[in-house]
């Protein structure tokens, strides 16, 4: 990044901070968000906004309700009984209580953390699942969609001869592009990840953050890291999470030379977590 | 004594490569106590069964006591069509209610249903019989396949439902996710992922039940009833092969106590194409995941 980006990065940032209500530049947008499990508290009054086309990046010790917040902005809490959510929350200046949640999900796609391709679908369905769980059969149009994303997430090269082979028969870190690719074809607008390279060795790892990097232009990426290195190469913005509360959030550089919490300044160099 | 000399003194190991013997040994045992009955059960049915087999058996009518030859025809026709009855009742109302306990399970209702599967898992089938004689031959007034049918439906639900409840707890929750996640809704991502996933092993759950109501005799004794004649209506009694073998083991002839022989020997073959068939329908080049 040459000085002259950066200094209009850093306009830009002072634009949103002073024009807060500048929506277009905002992809996701909470209000004292909090996520209960029964009395647990797993995050609490969390205010933050997400910029678009950027990649922000949540960091914090084990427990501190990363997952908790992820999950929240794709309505995936429905899916536990016990968790309580409050607050509100904004996806592209819309109240997600407007939305259907599944529409909503198609707009919000989502990477695991551990890689969990469909077992009963082959490489090739499971690219498509989401197309074709939802009534889309034309073929010329899914080979199409297929090799596109399969390109788009690195992996073509590797699985071009075995599309139609089980999809658990490729190595984690493939298996782990392939869920991207399968998350893409659906065409979001947000994508959230949750910590996408912890199970990968470093090669993959490093294909995955390319990956992110080059789909920069045409989404929005909120990913979860336990990897500090790897917050500071692929995020713009970064928050820091602690025990259930959002102590800082800023430009990624800034989070990492100089933070204005102590907090973050401990965690980030090192001295707990 | 530390426990690195208690791993490494001589004499318990000794001990524990004795213990292991005995532990295989003993394994060993057990499994040849359950394959031994099942081995000579099928021998045994095949040597008696098979001599006494010949077209007439597959062809003929019973004949009148006293006398010689004549089949099992209307009973293995009958036996279909009570099997076919039992299935579309057992089959789709077992499978709904796993569903339903399984994925919907912080649901009251669903809780309620799940106790009363397994309740009914352990009625006496002789009772399910009466059941369908009160609802159904009670009101109809005349024994029916339709009834038999019915009680042998009833009996196959808390099979295929328990299996499929369990089938579908073995899906992992990652999988559900990722289909939600994907824009699918809640009752897509059941039948299409998580259903799909759990498929064979429900499969094998159907199978298990379609084959012991095939050998179901009491709850027909009063409902199905049986029938010396052709008969293919559903609304009329209609033989069995339980119920025929049944009827002939207790007679006092020799050639109705080979063609009962035969009979246990077609019904047993009969369970196994039935399942043979199944798993060809269903085979799927990526089940066995679970
Ligand atoms: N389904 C659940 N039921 C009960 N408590 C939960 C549940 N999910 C999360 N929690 C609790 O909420 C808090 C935040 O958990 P969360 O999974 O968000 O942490 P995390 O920051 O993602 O941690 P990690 O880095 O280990 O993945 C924890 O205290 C956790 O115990
Ligand atoms: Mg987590």
């Amino acid at each position: 990044m040459t000085e002259e980006t950066e200094e209009i990065e850093d306009k830009e940032e002072i634009e949103i901070s002073e024009e807060s209500d500048k929506e277009s530049k905002i992809a996701i947008q909470t209000i004292d968000l909090s996520v209960y499990f029964d009395e647990r508290k797993g995050i609490e009054n969390i205010n933050m906004k997400v910029r678009k086309n950027r990649v922000t990046a949540i960091i914090g010790p084990s427990g501190c309700g990363k997952s908790t917040f992820l999950r929240s902005l794709n309505l995936m809490h429905d899916m536990t009984p016990k968790a309580r959510v409050f607050g509100e929350i904004f996806i592209h200046g819309e109240n997600i209580t407007n939305y259907n949640s599944v529409d909503m999900r198609k707009k919000v796609g989502m990477v695991f953390q551990k890689p969990n391709p469909f077992p009963t679908m082959s490489v090739y369905d499971n690219v498509i699942a989401g197309l074709k769980l939802n009534g889309m059969t034309k073929k010329s149009i899914l080979d199409e969609i297929v090799e596109k994303n399969l390109k788009h997430s690195g992996l073509w090269e590797e699985v071009k001869d075995r599309l139609k082979s089980p999809a658990v028969s490729l190595s984690g870190g493939q298996q782990q592009r392939l869920c991207i690719a399968r998350t893409i074809s659906v065409n979001p607008e947000i994508i959230l990840m949750d910590e996408p390279t912890s199970a990968l060795d470093p090669i993959s790892t490093s294909k995955i953050e390319e990956l992110i990097f080059n789909l920069k232009s045409d989404y929005t990426i909120v990913i979860v890291t336990h990897n500090m290195q790897q917050a500071a190469r692929v995020s713009d913005q970064t928050a820091f999470f602690y025990l259930g509360n959002l102590i800082e959030f800023s430009k990624t550089r800034r989070m990492f030379t100089n933070p204005k919490e102590k907090l973050t300044e401990e965690y980030v160099t090192g001295k707990f977590g | 004594m530390t426990a690195e000399s208690v791993l490494k003194s001589p004499k318990n190991l000794k001990r524990r490569k004795i213990m292991n013997s005995v532990m295989i040994s003993l394994c060993i045992a057990a499994g040849f106590i359950t394959i031994v009955p099942l081995i000579y059960i099928f021998f045994y049915t095949t040597q008696s069964g098979i001599s006494s087999l010949n077209l007439d058996f597959f062809t003929q009518l019973p004949k009148p006591v006293g006398e010689e030859g004549g089949g099992m025809a209307n009973a293995i026709v009958g036996s279909l069509i009570l099997i076919t009855i039992g299935g579309i009742i057992g089959i789709p109302v077992g499978v709904l209610s796993g569903i339903y306990i399984s994925e919907y399970s912080k649901n009251v209702l669903s809780t309620i249903v799940k106790f009363i599967t397994d309740i009914l898992s352990g009625v006496p089938s002789i009772i399910i019989g009466i059941f369908a004689y009160g609802v159904i031959v009670i009101p109809m007034q005349r024994f029916s396949a339709l009834a038999g049918g019915f009680a042998l439906g009833i009996l196959m639900i808390p099979t295929v439902a328990k299996i499929t409840e369990e089938m579908l707890r073995l899906v992992p929750q990652s999988l559900r996710e990722a289909s939600l996640a994907l824009g699918v809704s809640r009752w897509k991502t059941t039948l299409r992922v998580v259903l799909t996933t759990a498929s064979s092993g429900i499969v094998t759950g159907i199978l298990l039940a379609i084959a012991r109501a095939a050998g179901e005799t009491a709850p027909l004794l009063f409902t199905s009833f049986g029938n010396v004649y052709w008969q293919t209506n559903i609304d009329e009694p209609m033989a069995a092969l339980p119920l025929q073998i049944f009827t002939y083991a207790i007679s006092p002839f020799d050639d109705w106590h080979r063609q009962a022989w035969a009979g246990a020997f077609v019904l047993i073959f009969l369970v196994f194409i039935v399942n043979l068939l199944v798993r060809f329908v269903t085979r799927n080049k990526f089940s066995g995941n679970l």
